[in-house]
């Protein structure tokens, strides 16, 4: 219990960053980063293995976000670790920040790479992957895993299959991918902008691990990261965990207003969600 | 490069009537634009990758599917666990070759020209290119390689690439070109795509004074009345039709600048500066290719100097043998001369 209390507090923290985040630009993609904050706390506060000072560290676990305007979710995770701090989330999306609006490599420490085009990352993470077990050969030691965030829109494009096909064919027991199920993409639900399920099935088909879970309950999450671990072999499946997730999960205001890819969030309202956020994790927030 | 065998000028000029020369036949995809009894060499690329990695162990081979078609083969026989099958997949292939180079490791990653450049230029772009990220792309039928048509004649590719910050393009002449390429490739920083000649590659440029070096055109001979300035295989027409005019009292010189992208304008600007006619010649589309860069650096300088192009059309190119083509199109030896003899009046 211990374990999913401090992944909870952690998730709860990420939140409130992503709410402050979002009061500076008045819009945004808030309510992505607010359903995918529990993903994002399991990674960081239990699955990753990080130096907080030293972003570049040779050894680490390599998480990749593919989906770059979930960057704000990111951008608080990052806060969360301790590999940026959190003072300097107020710069989001401003001239000369170091947190632009999409997740880029080149201004971001931790950032692996640039997404935002998307369906790019699970092709990045299989080299990754590759790359990390040839190099473990003549480097001893070297447990490196890689972690692929995706979204359940990226699944519409092409390039997400052909890398699920090679991560299976390379047998990459070193990857794990996360799709973050929210069923909305930039024109609307998923299953009206184009059709992805049985989404456990696809995912089975192509060879992986799967497991799909209530991506907002921490337990079930670390409880699949641990069935994941179980099985994991440097030669073996990839694993992918399908996450469904409820945009703006956490301040009931956003969870039930019309669900939208870019929210936009009145002024007199971030105070309401601040308060109905905290109020719904029953005292679990904030250092 | 078994294409029913030409011999050296009697391909069709276009200007024959029909019936007057015997119809040739496209087979391989990939034909050899080597002239018969012509010095060649075997897979260059495929060699001197294995030599390079021999010399450090980071090289990596990547292919989609076309292996035996780029002489990645000869690097997978070699040294089989660091060659990578991605399958028929190219946005596979480069955003893992991204991901390769992310962990350290350097990556040369082939397929065709035309896959490369259109069908997975957003990950060339994003994944390779932004983060500067020492990925060696290898496009295999560049240009006018192959009768197949446009689905496999990549005349555009640096046209489509030119546009690419970070990313330099080299477009070799030959077997030395290559060998010597290959290992400077592997050792620049940011990425590369190397235009591939494969198979038996012509050895041309072991005749003349030459090495190569990244980012620099060189002059491999000198003349008073007409100056060629050109890249890729277009070298070795443009050195042959030098020959040939000089049959006809011109003398002609060269300059090589296998590198299109950095230019060495400094060096190719220089030997423009003069009266003598101007040609470029390229194994490219008329757009996009050699022939504006040299353009763009002439207007950028402020030399008001005419230059004539040898380049591909700016058209979806026939289906055919490549004699036929090249003759048709205007790359061939005698095409060349024409030209020139018709520029000088």
């Amino acid at each position: 219990m211990e374990r999913i209390e401090r992944v909870g507090a952690a998730a709860n923290r990420i939140r409130h960053h992503a709410l402050n985040m979002g009061e500076v630009q008045g819009q945004g993609y808030v309510g992505q980063a607010l359903g995918a904050a529990d993903m994002l706390a399991a990674v960081y506060a239990d699955q990753l293995r990080y130096r907080a000072n030293d972003p570049e560290w040779e050894g680490r676990d390599r998480f990749l976000l593919s989906t770059g305007h979930y960057a704000i979710g990111h951008y608080a995770a990052l806060a969360e670790a301790g590999i940026i701090p959190v003072e300097e989330l107020e710069s989001y999306g401003s001239d000369d920040s170091r947190l632009p609006m999409s997740g880029m490599s080149t201004y971001t420490p931790g950032m692996e790479i640039s997404g935002g085009s998307l369906g790019h990352g699970l092709s990045i993470a299989v080299g990754i992957a590759l790359g990390l077990r040839l190099r473990a050969q003549s480097e001893e030691g070297s447990r490196a895993r890689v972690y692929n965030f995706l979204s359940d829109g990226e699944l519409d494009e092409g390039s997400t299959w052909e890398a699920a096909m090679g991560a299976h064919h390379h047998q990459l027991g070193n990857l794990t991918a996360m799709v973050d199920i929210n069923a909305l993409q930039a024109d609307g639900k998923t299953d009206t902008v184009l059709r992805t399920e049985p989404v456990t099935e696809k995912w089975e088909a192509f060879g992986w691990y799967t497991q799909r879970v209530d991506g907002n309950d921490v337990g079930a999450l670390l409880a699949a990261f641990d069935n994941a671990a179980a099985q994991a072999a440097a030669v073996g499946r990839p694993s992918v965990i399908l996450c469904d997730t409820k945009v703006g999960r956490g301040v009931p205001l956003l969870e039930e207003r019309e669900k939208a890819h870019f929210m936009r969030i009145e002024e007199h309202e971030w105070q309401l969600c601040r308060k109905q956020l905290t109020a719904g994790s029953n005292g679990k927030a904030g250092r | 490069m078994s294409i029913a065998t030409p011999s050296k000028g009697t391909a069709s000029t276009g200007t024959a009537p029909k019936g007057a020369a015997p119809k040739l036949k496209t087979s391989a995809m990939i034909a050899s634009f080597a002239d018969p009894g012509q010095k060649t060499s075997s897979a260059p690329f495929g060699h001197a990758l294995v030599k390079a990695a021999e010399a450090d162990p980071r090289i990596v081979g990547l292919t989609a599917d076309l292996g035996k078609y780029t002489d990645m083969h000869i690097f997978a026989q070699a040294f089989p666990e660091r060659f990578f099958q991605m399958g028929m997949a190219e946005q596979l292939l480069f955003g893992a070759a991204a991901g390769f180079a992310e962990t350290g490791l350097i990556p040369f990653a082939s397929t065709y020209s035309v896959f490369a450049a259109r069908r997975a230029y957003d990950f060339l772009c994003l994944d390779i290119a932004e983060p500067n990220l020492n990925v060696n792309i290898v496009g295999g039928l560049p240009g006018l390689t192959t009768g197949y048509g446009p689905s496999h004649q990549a005349t555009e590719d640096m046209a489509i690439f030119r546009g690419m910050p970070n990313l330099t393009i080299v477009d070799p002449c030959d077997s030395v070109d290559i060998e010597q390429a290959v290992p400077q490739l592997a050792a620049s920083d940011g990425p590369t795509y190397l235009r591939l000649l494969r198979g038996n590659v012509p050895t041309v440029l072991d005749e003349y004074d030459y090495t190569f070096e990244l980012g620099k055109a060189k002059v491999l001979r000198g003349g008073n009345d007409v100056v060629f300035v050109s890249s890729g295989l277009m070298t070795m027409r443009a050195l042959q039709a030098a020959e040939a005019l000089a049959a006809h009292k011109v003398d002609v010189a060269v300059v090589h600048a296998p590198t299109i992208k950095p230019f060495d304008a400094a060096t190719v600007l220089a030997e423009l500066n003069t009266d003598r006619l101007a040609v470029t010649l390229e194994n490219h589309s008329v757009v996009g290719g050699l022939f504006e860069t040299v353009a763009s650096a002439i207007v950028t300088a402020g030399l008001g100097k005419r230059v004539v192009p040898v380049a591909l059309p700016d058209e979806f190119l026939d289906a055919g043998a490549l004699p036929t083509l090249h003759g048709r199109y205007g790359l061939s030896v005698q095409r060349i001369v024409a030209k020139v003899l018709a520029e000088l009046g």
